[in-house]
């Protein structure tokens, strides 16, 4: 090992290479069969249990925690993956500290909810590592439906409407399916290749067809979907990322948080990623945390989360909040970034502090910077299409937009936080709809 | 400090905490070992007659019923009487006795029912110096497929005879210990009394199959494909016990008549619930079972702080306490009338009170849309299945509601005498209040 946490500049191999597994290990290591036992006896079988209600996919969590309670995993799985095909996906990556386990009464009670994603990842790994798909497809309805992207929405919808017995046609812009599941999520939450291995298992109901290499466009207009097939589905996402805003930002190790994570995530070994020793990022939300986290990871000696309000208007949950200081991320608030300083590259970042009324202060303050990872919010990137609301898709409860035979769920599409949980349900809502549609059941 | 020292039928011991005779009794290694944890007193694991021992199964004994965190809440047995030599045993019932005369050493004696089995074991017995004999009537499986142990003991007439043959043979004070696999617990009590007995102590093990083997068909604990009903013990018959002991302390015949209970005794509380109900000492076994001699330091903490706390000196001062209020269901008050009552504040919101009130019950909790629960006093007959499926201690509670005050379920004006059953209109044989 030539370089450590204080070689200057952005280098990599910062650890040695045994370490990287230990730093990029699952976040909640699987729960043995005891543990899980042990942690579904606390589950109170609630009545309309509340953790249902919080569930983005109304999930039965008390059943699914009895059917593991009494020893039937796999029953529990195909109770979570009827409501939530992507139910391994979300155990790992649901920030369920804001979610069913926030509604667990025993939250309430004692602070301490019962271990509902771990016991949803337990019950998930346990029906999945055996290969078993417990869906099968209904009998052919011959109607052939576009989905475009293969994220969290688009393969929702797409193994929905498969299900249903439609043959679906997936086109997603990346080599790799699985959206933000496969290039969006901290390494630490979904480790072991599970974001393939879920699409491989999906894809095992039979009907789905994935082309890679095509996103919406020139060579894939929405026309062209909507004249070639029965229904469209868009589940595209959000493509774009606001920048800084300032003039002076564009210098060498100023990046999108998004890509960071992206190439951290697609690099075969975590050592050859290059990390800054000094890495400043800017933004309040999960993508601030997972790229501030893995950032501090790889090995950087200073970590500086730097938001623009206070720690209770983040984005990001308390948990992850505490999860970045835990690792040794420090959370600057109230800081608004002004300048960028450097020649060529980046050496500092300078913010002025603001109040809660976002009124500065007058006084600022450099930090030494690396790199400065831009994760201040993603934005839509389709030039025409269907109306928006906002700046994103304007939707129906049940995923119509502005054009006739056309879909729209998860991140694009308005309605509903940005979560994966939140994608899949819509995809699933909208695969409904679209089977009402197309087979004349409304 | 209380003084826990009890003197039950005149054996004296330091405490009222005697290990039950079992597995653990079986030998002197445990018990001089129990005796030093602080046990008061043994009953040691049944001796047979002289002659060959008898043999045990070579594949599982036990079977267990589990609760939360696989804690054992019931244990099943089907280990006999013991299976080493008469005259080993005593021997080491000799040494322990005299090593640890302040401590209770009983032996539990079975063997066949004829007067001159009991006539040849009981002076060997009664020379080892141990205070007392118990005999056992109890043991539900094997022994008892030979004429002995619980086929005594559902044969009131074999345990009056056995026993008077014990008292006329054997000096010192004679305990007969009681199988529950039986009707009506009183007629064995009462003929134990009738031979002669000292005191009674109960329950033995209840019949039972802990699980069965859903791959291979055969009940647990399973010898080579096949089971057999064990005894159950441990804290899940504890309330059948208190039952059986509650019966005999207040039955006219068996009133007065010393009692050691017996029966998933885990806990100091649990003791006290059982002395309560009149009886003069505890025998232990699965709480030793299945954490070890040690449990019985908490016991004694627990009592003595008890005692302390309500100012008793002695074990005499509340034993036998709750007998009195131990009664029929007919003469309960049913002028007594009471209201759930759910402690917003503590109220967690699972509404489980709410399922079983509106699945199994009276349909009197309402649920509004922000999961508040509250009692419909116009339905509640106060069953208490909401306090007993609550989750938190003393959220929802039952409400007396006063004398004079309307009760909303019957529109009747509470009633402050008192009134049961043998006296109401409803009752086709009831006698008219005076």
């Amino acid at each position: 090992m030539t370089q450590d946490s204080f070689t200057p500049g952005v280098v990599a191999g910062r650890l040695d290479d045994a370490a990287y597994e230990t730093q990029f290990a699952d976040l909640h290591p699987p729960l043995a069969n005891h543990e899980a036992l042990v942690a579904a006896d606390r589950c109170y079988f609630c009545h309309d249990a509340p953790c249902i209600t919080a569930c983005p996919t109304d999930i039965d969590i008390p059943l699914f925690i009895r059917q593991i309670a009494t020893g039937t995993p796999d029953a529990a799985a195909k109770t979570i993956l009827s409501q939530n095909i992507m139910g391994g996906m979300c155990a790992r990556v649901c920030p369920t500290e804001t979610l069913c386990e926030q509604a667990c009464v025993r939250e309430a009670a004692e602070g301490k909810p019962v271990l509902i994603g771990q016991l949803q990842r337990f019950a998930t790994d346990h029906l999945q590592s055996k290969g078993v798909h417990p869906f099968e497809r209904a009998a052919s309805t011959g109607k052939t439906i576009a989905v475009v992207g293969a994220g969290p929405a688009g393969l929702s919808c797409a193994h929905r409407l498969a299900m249903l017995g439609h043959d679906v046609v997936v086109h997603d812009g990346h080599p790799k399916s699985g959206g933000l599941n496969e290039y969006g999520i901290a390494t630490y939450k979904t480790t072991g290749g599970y974001a393939q291995a879920e699409v491989d298992w999906l894809c095992q109901i039979g009907g789905i067809t994935i082309k890679h290499g095509q996103s919406l466009g020139a060579d894939l207009p929405l026309t062209g979907l909507q004249a070639d097939y029965d229904a469209v589905f868009l589940g595209i996402g959000l493509g774009g990322v606001n920048a800084l805003g300032l003039e002076n930002a564009d210098k060498t190790g100023v990046l999108d948080a998004v890509d960071f994570i992206s190439d951290l995530r697609q690099a075969p070994n975590a050592i050859d990623v290059p990390i800054g020793r000094d890495v400043v990022v800017i933004g309040g939300g999960m993508t601030a945390v997972d790229a501030a986290v893995q950032a501090k990871l790889l090995g950087a000696l200073n970590v500086t989360l730097a938001y623009r309000r206070g720690r209770d208007r983040m984005n990001a949950s308390v948990f992850e909040q505490d999860l970045a200081t835990s690792k040794g991320v420090r959370i600057m608030t109230h800081a608004v970034p002004i300048t960028v300083h450097g020649n060529g590259a980046v050496r500092e970042i300078e913010f002025e502090y603001v109040g809660d009324d976002m009124q500065g202060t007058g006084q600022t303050v450099r930090l030494a910077a690396d790199q400065v990872l831009v994760a201040i919010g993603q934005t839509l990137q389709a030039d025409a299409g269907p109306d928006l609301d906002g700046k994103k898709i304007a939707v129906t409860e049940s995923g119509q937009t502005s054009l006739t035979g056309v879909w729209a769920g998860g991140d694009c599409a308005s309605g509903g936080d940005d979560l994966t949980v939140t994608a899949v349900a819509e995809g699933r809502d909208a695969a409904m709809d679209i089977h009402a549609t197309l087979m004349g059941d409304v | 400090m209380a003084d826990l020292t009890t003197d039950f039928i005149g054996i004296k011991s330091p405490n009222p905490f005697w290990l039950a005779s079992a597995p653990p009794t079986d030998k002197e290694y445990n018990v001089r070992r129990a005796f030093e944890a602080g046990w008061g007193g043994v009953v040691w694991k049944t001796l047979g007659e002289e002659g060959p021992p008898v043999v045990n199964v070579n594949g599982p004994r036990y079977g267990a019923i589990y609760g939360a965190d696989r804690r054992l809440l019931g244990l099943n047995n089907i280990e006999l009487i013991t299976d080493r030599s008469l005259e080993t045993n005593l021997e080491e019932i000799t040494r322990v006795k005299a090593d640890y005369p302040n401590h209770a050493v009983i032996v539990s004696i079975m063997v066949p029912c004829e007067e001159e089995a009991w006539k040849a074991i009981l002076p060997r017995v009664e020379a080892t110096g141990a205070d007392g004999i118990e005999l056992n009537f109890g043991c539900p499986h094997g022994m008892s497929e030979r004429g002995m142990g619980a086929a005594v003991g559902q044969v009131p007439e074999y345990i009056e005879m056995v026993t008077r043959w014990c008292k006329q043979y054997y000096s010192k004070p004679v305990i007969v210990k009681l199988t529950p696999n039986i009707t009506d617990v009183r007629k064995p009590a009462a003929a134990a009394r009738r031979g002669g007995a000292d005191a009674v102590s109960l329950i033995n093990t209840i019949n039972s199959i802990t699980s069965v083997n859903l791959d291979t068909m055969s009940p647990e604990p399973s010898i080579d494909g096949k089971g057999t009903h064990g005894g159950y013990c441990g804290p899940a018959v504890k309330p059948i016990a208190m039952s059986m002991v509650s019966e005999i302390a207040r039955f006219p015949e068996t009133a007065g008549l010393p009692i050691s209970g017996i029966g998933g005794i885990t806990t100091w509380r649990d003791a006290a619930e059982f002395m309560t109900l009149g009886c003069g000492n505890v025998q232990v076994c699965t709480a030793a079972m299945t954490y070890g001699f040690k449990v019985v330091q908490e016991m004694i903490s627990g009592l003595s702080d008890w005692m302390d706390e309500k100012g008793h000196t002695s074990v005499n001062d509340f034993m036998g306490q709750a007998v009195p209020n131990t009664t029929d269901w007919q003469y309960l008050n049913l002028n007594y009338i009471a209201k759930a009552k759910i402690n917003q504040d503590d109220c967690i919101k699972c509404g489980r009170c709410f399922a079983a009130c509106e699945d199994t019950s009276h349909q009197a909790i309402s649920m509004s849309a922000d999961r508040v629960f509250e009692v419909i006093d116009a339905e509640c007959v106060a069953c208490n299945l909401c306090v007993n499926v609550c989750p938190v201690e003393d959220c929802i509670t039952m409400e007396q509601v006063a004398a004079g005050q309307t009760d909303p379920r019957t529109g009747r004006t509470v009633d402050p005498d008192y009134a049961n059953w043998t006296t109401h209109p409803n009752n086709p044989s009831a006698t008219a209040a005076e």
